[in-house]
């Protein structure tokens, strides 16, 4: 073993916590969409930085798995860096950041604009599992509607947005149908990302550590995003295109880049614009200044 | 509208025995009555005497202790309330059954404004067309004498009147066939008040509602109320048509009740 890691266990948890969680994990795949609740560990790392997330990748990974670990889209911010070496010093696991030699993609904030493949997982870290709690503050309340399927209340929150600014305002962690049964929420992705989580051939596993719940999408499920029939569903677009690799179909970020109020607009997914600017011939990402 | 000109013999509602405890107190005990189609009833009797207790358990809130409790359902026929699963009890306190709580806060959704309150009985059954929602809650509120320039306003900018006619308006949308009351004109000033009653007359008449009236208020009953049921410590003491019970009560605690009636 690493001396690094020494005095741990493979992937840092013990045996039977791995098992425990995979347990909960086989039971979120057989009832897709629906939060089953875990015994959620303490982990070297604050509530809100993705413990969800890591016990999830924790669990599953093994010594030959190849993973990938993005935060809002980028490979190199903190968390995404940190995450990705307490990996690779407890599990011994190849690192990249390649969406597609990765087996195990662990992420916050983004879906990978790369289309994800068969015999890919992706881990989503999730702050609040609960769709319901905005309208619902008691849990025992919120299960019941889960369980009676009593989701009408969802749209008025949806009613509400377009009385208010005439088109549903929500713009991340959209609330999803899963295979017109559960309710969920798909953790704080922007709703330009919904579309890929329909019928996704790869499986997709949500942990929230502080809230201790773990809910998945296993491959082709059937993915709907809410809406009204005369105010469907839309995802964001821009005027621009991406400044560093010209890309028109990603999701972009907007970074201010001086004190006068010069913007410039730039593809989240940080691989994805990196390697389309190395097709392009451009110079090393890099040396541009990367993303902020 | 008279016993005679009731739409059939089928009651609606069919309460025999209806008890409940609390531990080795009465909260209310062996209630029995029909009510008809189109027929409101009237529960009076002071503070504590078991109204809302009775009112509770009619609406399937409360698990009664004892009693049977048959509604006629619209689809099924009679069934026996608390033999229907939860789903389906939930489903018929959303749809074919209306509460009107004394305080509209409790039965308001007060963050959101008094459209999504008035369609969200109808996005729980299904409707997913914005803008035939937004059609329907326009047209109960002007029911309700709420103007339509008010549908985008929160229920916390509105009056207490207002936010109780808009409380009501939100129970009818689905057209229910039974309302109850609890205290609706409770904490209103009079002249609110004989506006609130004027217009819960006319709906009941024009919609054939069933009403089941819980208040302390006699004048609101002699109102509204068909028939009355008059409580005193968890029974009911006094039943009959609501003229003949204020006009002639029987009852030693009627005839305190109805004595007591301030003189304008």
């Amino acid at each position: 073993m690493n001396t690094k890691a020494a005095g741990y266990n493979y992937a840092y948890l013990d045996e039977q916590t791995k098992r425990m969680i995979r347990r909960a994990i086989l039971k979120a795949v057989a009832i897709p969409g629906y939060q089953v609740p875990f015994g959620s560990r303490e982990m070297p790392m604050p509530y809100g930085w993705g413990t969800g997330g890591v016990q999830v990748t924790a669990a599953l990974i093994g010594p030959l798995d190849v993973l990938k670990v993005i935060d809002q889209g980028a490979d190199d911010t903190t968390n995404a860096v940190s995450i990705r070496k307490f990996f690779a010093a407890v599990a011994e696991v190849a690192t990249t950041t390649a969406t597609e030699r990765a087996t195990i993609v662990q992420t916050r904030h983004r879906i990978p604009e790369t289309p994800l493949r068969e015999g890919q997982i992706l881990v989503l870290q999730v702050p609040i599992p609960e769709p319901l709690r905005w309208l619902e503050p008691r849990e025992a309340e919120t299960r019941k509607m889960h369980a009676l399927e009593e989701y009408g209340a969802m749209h008025v929150s949806l009613y509400e947005d377009l009385a208010r600014h005439g088109r549903i305002a929500k713009t991340y962690d959209y609330p999803v149908l899963v295979e017109g049964r559960y309710l969920m929420r798909p953790s704080p992705i922007p709703k330009f990302d919904n579309p890929k989580l329909d019928r996704s051939p790869a499986l997709m596993l949500f942990g929230a550590g502080r809230e201790r719940r773990i809910y998945a999408l296993p491959p082709h499920t059937r993915v709907e995003s809410l809406a009204f029939e005369d105010h469907p569903f839309e995802v964001e677009t821009w005027e621009a295109r991406c400044r560093l690799c010209g890309a028109e179909d990603s999701y972009l970020d907007e970074v201010i880049v001086d004190d006068a109020g010069g913007r410039m607009f730039v593809c989240s997914d940080t691989d994805y614009c990196n390697r389309r600017q190395a097709a392009q011939g451009k110079p090393n990402p890099e040396m541009l200044g990367g993303k902020a | 509208m008279s016993v005679a000109e009731r739409t059939g013999p089928q009651p609606l509602l069919r309460v025999r025995g209806m008890s409940k405890r609390y531990g080795r107190r009465i909260g209310c005990a062996d209630v029995d009555f029909d009510l008809y189609p189109g027929e409101v009833i009237g529960v009076v009797g002071e503070s504590g005497s078991g109204k809302t207790t009775l009112l509770n358990c009619l609406s399937a809130q409360l698990e009664p202790s004892a009693g049977s409790l048959v509604y006629d359902t619209r689809e099924r026929g009679p069934v026996a309330v608390f033999d229907l699963s939860e789903a389906e009890r939930r489903r018929l306190l959303r749809t074919d059954w209306g509460l009107v709580r004394q305080n509209p806060r409790e039965g308001l959704r007060m963050s959101v404004s008094a459209g999504a309150n008035v369609g969200e009985r109808l996005m729980a059954v299904g409707a997913r067309n914005y803008g035939q929602i937004r059609g329907t809650a326009e047209h109960w509120l002007a029911q309700l004498e709420i103007a339509a320039d008010r549908i985008d306003d929160r229920p916390g900018t509105f009056s207490g009147g207002m936010q109780q006619r808009l409380q009501i308006a939100r129970n009818l949308v689905t057209r229910p066939r039974l309302v109850f009351m609890d205290e609706p004109t409770g904490g209103l000033d009079v002249s609110v008040q004989a506006r609130l009653l004027d217009l819960l007359r006319r709906l009941v008449g024009d919609l054939d509602l069933a009403c089941v009236l819980v208040t302390h208020d006699l004048g609101v009953v002699r109102l509204l109320a068909h028939r009355l049921l008059v409580m005193q410590q968890g029974h009911v003491v006094e039943q009959g048509l609501t003229d003949q019970v204020l006009d002639d009560p029987q009852h030693p605690y009627t005839q305190m009740l109805v004595s007591s009636i301030l003189p304008v």
